[in-house]
């Protein structure tokens, strides 16, 4: 690597990004009435165990199948074609709600949602992966899960809390911190 | 509420834990009378995450080491943008309105590249800023400064073949908050990028050469690698500006990624 291109270091976020950055249908990267939708949602806390009204959560993902979408149209979705990239800022509750399609294993290992929050306070974003409670069995083969304690490795698994619904709270900080990935 | 410290404690901190290197090249590793240890700064040149002088980040930080791991498909791949996500007027941030916005006038532009020099061709980047004033249209910012009727201070452009942008807009101005007693952040634009893999995912602030605030600020010196804050501030270029219209502002981006970027498939790249 060369002097003249280093890393653009990275600044927090802020809190004044809601007239910004979410945009309609961000959140929906698949019509609700799609066969194949699910909710997949959770709270984003900060160390003091309080929920973060001011994140930006972002998702990117395969398709149902396992295929790495190349599709654009993230911005300004056609209701049609799953571009694998959401975008949601958490409620004054700290919520964050996606509508997607559970992504189909690649090459036959533990399908996950990768996910990256943004906030005031974090002055570089936070990487981690949503895994899924009903693949056991790829789960328990999975590099990254069987490398961590059972506690922490807990903080990677959406949990199955409905019909068509998988839970996944972020922790930055605390006892149920989350599990974060450094790719560098 | 606690009461808000001045800006002499809050320096005092920032220089505590700025990053110095020894003669040898090696950051120094001497521990500060603030009581925490002084870390290496990042040899990536991003800010640390644990930084108490940026107050907000106290309760906001992962105190695990972040696990490292070796990027699957997934983290090496980027959603796609293209002109029918961004209309190509959304990169002149002062024709959203019926007149034109309070304020200097400029053009902010520059390559995105990744860590080898090799274009972010059609890729995203977003921007948003305060006003001329200092004021945000964001319903809790709470600063008694004026609103501009003709001014939003958002802007979306898509990088051209050879990873460049331009943008049109006005020069944001210095606003208060509230980390500690009477401190304001150095005019910025903030900045939203996608790379080639989303290990480049990058948020952060574009700053203007000469801001006296920059030694007084948390969040730009949460950087503590002097050499890689100074890449946050963008470059007057008097060729450039245009006579009659507007000054100009050149901010190049290095987007690193992950170190396997480079078996990517030629696809990717030009």
């Amino acid at each position: 690597m060369t002097e003249q291109f280093q890393q653009t270091p990275s600044q927090t976020i802020g809190p004044f990004f809601a007239f910004a950055l979410p945009y309609e249908g961000g959140a929906e990267l698949v019509p609700g009435h799609n066969p194949l939708a699910i909710r997949l949602h959770g709270v984003v806390f900060d160390g003091a165990g309080i929920p973060i009204p001011d994140a930006i959560v972002e998702i990117w993902q395969a398709d149902a199948r396992g295929i790495i979408p190349e599709a654009r149209g993230s911005l300004a979705r056609d209701r049609y074609t799953f571009t694998g990239f959401g975008r949601d800022a958490t409620t004054l509750g700290g919520a964050y709600n996606f509508t997607t399609v559970k992504p189909g294993p690649i090459d036959g290992r533990a399908p996950y949602v990768l996910v990256t929050i943004f906030a005031r306070g974090l002055t570089h974003h936070l990487t981690t992966r949503a895994y899924f409670d009903d693949e056991v069995d790829l789960n328990s083969a999975d590099a990254l899960l069987s490398g961590l304690s059972d506690d922490r490795r807990a903080t990677l698994v959406a949990v199955s809390d409905a019909a068509g619904s998988y839970r996944f709270d972020i922790h930055l900080q605390g006892d149920l911190e989350t599990v974060f990935l450094d790719f560098s | 509420m606690p009461e808000l410290e001045p800006q002499s404690v809050l320096s005092a901190e920032i220089a505590a834990l700025d990053g110095t290197k020894s003669e040898s090249g090696h950051p120094l590793r001497d521990t500060p009378q603030s009581g925490h240890p002084l870390r290496d700064y990042p040899q990536s040149g991003h800010p640390l995450r644990d930084y108490p002088p940026y107050r907000s980040s106290v309760l906001r930080h992962p105190t695990h080491e972040l696990v490292r791991l070796d990027p699957e498909e997934v983290e090496r791949t980027s959603p796609a943008f293209g002109h029918t996500d961004v209309n190509i007027l959304e990169s002149d941030l002062t024709i959203q309105h019926a007149g034109e916005p309070i304020g200097e006038r400029i053009t902010v532009f520059g390559r995105v590249t990744d860590g080898d020099g090799r274009p972010v061709r059609n890729q995203l980047i977003e921007v948003w800023q305060a006003n001329a004033a200092g004021r945000y249209v964001h319903k809790r910012d709470q600063h008694p400064a004026p609103l501009d009727p003709n001014f939003t201070g958002v802007g979306r452009v898509i990088t051209g073949d050879d990873g460049s942008y331009r943008l049109t807009t006005i020069k944001p101005g210095p606003y208060p908050w509230k980390n500690h007693l009477n401190a304001w952040r150095p005019a910025h634009i903030h900045f939203s990028l996608f790379g080639t893999e989303f290990t480049q995912r990058l948020i952060t602030q574009m700053y203007f050469p000469g801001d006296p605030l920059f030694a007084l600020d948390p969040i730009y010196q949460s950087v503590t690698d002097p050499a890689a804050r100074a890449r946050l501030i963008s470059e007057y270029v008097h060729e450039e500006s245009t006579p009659e219209f507007s000054l100009a502002y050149r901010w190049n981006i290095v987007l690193t990624g992950s170190k396997s970027t480079w078996m990517e498939g030629e696809h990717d790249h030009d």
